[in-house]
């Protein structure tokens, strides 16, 4: 039963870091070159998730993606399948409150090239694509690989948004985070512990993974 | 309009004025002077893509990079430039041979590989070709970046104070290098330097620059020692600028100033009329003392050694002309210094060379100073 939780939760993570990565990329770049004002009210919408509660963000999402949104419908029209308490929903959810976890970790490594080393890029005759493929990701890696675990850590403990938008159903939307919840509630102290448990270590690796390739990485680049 | 070479055109107000004219013929190498903020820079960015101006034109070998009337804006990746950067803009990921492999686009992996060693021969970097930038000096960095400016073959190559980042001793070399490397390029350089001996080492043009304009341009010689105005006498950092009247005087024109009718080879004006007017280092001559001229040497001028500061073979000496209230700054060789007995407070006579003085329009001083 918790296994079941454990496969959903760490695929919802790995669809949401696999697919917000490049997605992170392609906000963070462009906010480099925007003018302040704009830049302002974009970067203010991506840090939005960070300091929203889970039910308020989860409740507009819930609005967002129901049977009689823009949103919803057309994506039934596309795919047959609704948004709301489905692993779909789920994921799209997912990827808006973590936004702030992949961009910000991505904007500042980009930030922190220096701009002659972009504008040599171009003077060398790259693209503006090829740059970012072949100069700006590369120094960027650390921050790249900053915005993987943030983000993959983040799914899988995020609780509210999930209760929210998927609900509670089993090997669909029922992710670790909610099966301990439901341990908790049903009195199984003994099974939300060995889940809890199993998520703090899990994270824990997580971090110190992270900790030791950007070290490696910076060491390499001396 | 001439074909071949860089033609630029350039104004603005905003972010840094601009009110540029430069042209630059293949083959010659073109200094940028002027202090900082006076839009050196900002000229070169816009040559290589990287800044549009609001007016203006950039012709490169009769190809249009840049008509902002005809809104034309080449993108950098078309227009074929080298460009060294002040901090060089190396790529610290990748090692000097692949940040010159970086520029060769289009090429082989095999091609690319070759021509970079080749390159990179060519600036003495051989046998460093796989270091990273922060495992070579900063003399060795600025050479892979040399190196990957002329990777493209580029059709301008552009220098912005590419000596500055590095000691004293690897700019004279890196300096003669880029003298040595330049003999071979026929494409138009520009280099930006605010240092006027690195412009009159290597520049056969110089133009300066000041608040975005360009004041003057000409041979290092020419505006070192005949300078357009007054202003541009003090941006080249030129000592002995005083202000003067013409004066009638007999059959011809002459230079009034504390009283002297001064002789001045080449002169032209109304009588009264007020001018600045400059004269190098070496057009002032220092009196033997055991024999005093009595009026028959050239503008001869008498005064009070205010300073004399020695440095090696040579002393600097500050006279207090007599009736002034400006010294005049001159060398001599230092036993001339001791056996004249020059020291702070000693009378002594010169002689102002009438082929050296240098007349130009009069302007209000205050005009450039304060900066």
């Amino acid at each position: 039963m918790d296994l079941s939780a454990w496969t959903l939760s760490l695929k919802l993570a790995a669809a949401t870091t696999l697919l917000l990565l490049p997605l992170a990329v392609l906000i963070a770049r462009p906010l480099l070159t925007m003018r302040p004002g704009p830049r302002l009210v974009a970067e203010g919408l991506v840090a939005l998730p960070l300091v929203l509660p889970p039910t308020v963000l989860g409740f507009y999402l819930l609005v967002a993606f129901g049977q009689h949104s823009v949103i919803g419908e057309l994506y039934r029209g596309l795919t047959g399948r609704s948004l709301v308490f489905t692993f779909d929903g789920l994921l799209l959810a997912s990827l808006v409150f973590n936004l702030p976890f992949a961009v910000q970790p991505v904007q500042r490594a980009l930030e922190a090239i220096p701009r002659e080393v972009r504008e040599a890029a171009w003077c060398c005759g790259l693209s503006r694509w090829q740059t970012l493929w072949k100069i700006e990701l590369p120094l960027a890696w650390p921050g790249l690989l900053t915005a993987i675990v943030l983000t993959f850590a983040h799914t899988l403990g995020e609780f509210g948004v999930v209760l929210m938008v998927g609900g509670n159903i089993p090997e669909e939307t029922r992710t670790v985070s909610i099966a301990i919840y439901d341990h908790v509630q049903a009195f199984e102290d003994r099974a939300a512990g060995i889940l809890s448990a199993t998520l703090v270590a899990f994270s824990f690796a997580a971090i110190v993974l992270i900790q030791f390739l950007t070290h490696r990485i910076g060491k390499k680049e001396q | 309009m001439n074909p071949t070479g860089l033609q630029v055109r350039l104004r603005q107000r905003a972010p840094i004025p601009l009110d540029a004219t430069l042209a630059c013929a293949p083959g010659e190498l073109l200094a940028l002077v002027g202090p900082s903020g006076s839009g050196k820079s900002t000229i070169l960015r816009c040559i290589a893509g990287l800044h549009a101006a609001a007016e203006g034109a950039i012709h490169c070998n009769g190809e249009t990079w840049f008509d902002a009337a005809a809104a034309a804006n080449q993108p950098v990746q078309a227009r074929r430039i080298g460009f060294v950067f002040q901090n060089y803009g190396l790529f610290p990921h990748l090692s000097a041979l692949e940040n010159v492999a970086a520029a060769l686009g289009g090429l082989t992996l095999a091609e690319r590989e070759a021509r970079s060693r080749e390159l990179l021969a060519r600036v003495h970097l051989d046998g460093l070709e796989r270091r990273k930038p922060a495992a070579l000096s900063g003399g060795q960095q600025q050479r892979v970046a040399v190196a990957r400016a002329l990777a493209r073959d580029p059709a301008v190559l552009l220098l912005d104070e590419p000596f500055s980042a590095v000691d004293q001793v690897t700019r004279r070399k890196l300096q003669q290098e880029l003298a040595r490397l330049r003999a071979d390029l026929a494409i138009p350089m520009l280099l930006v330097t605010h240092d006027l001996d690195e412009a009159r080492m290597l520049a056969d043009r110089m133009v300066i620059l000041h608040r975005g304009r360009t004041l003057q341009a000409g041979s290092p010689d020419e505006v070192m020692t005949r300078p357009a105005s007054a202003s541009i006498a003090r941006l080249v950092g030129l000592h002995n600028l005083f202000e003067g009247t013409l004066t009638q005087d007999g059959g011809g024109l002459k230079l009034e100033w504390l009283g002297h009718r001064l002789d001045v080879a080449r002169i032209a004006g109304q009588p009264g009329a007020r001018v600045s007017w400059v004269i190098p280092p070496e057009g002032v001559l220092l009196h033997r003392r055991e024999r005093p001229s009595r009026g028959e040497a050239e503008n001869p001028i008498a005064g009070i050694v205010q300073d004399c500061l020695r440095l090696g073979p040579f002393t600097q000496i500050r006279l207090l002309p007599d009736g002034g209230s400006e010294p005049l700054a001159f060398s001599v060789p230092t036993h001339v210094a001791e056996r004249n007995d020059i020291a702070p407070g000693a009378p002594a006579r010169v002689t102002l060379l009438a082929g050296s003085i240098h007349l130009m329009p009069w302007e209000a001083p205050a005009e450039t100073r304060g900066e």
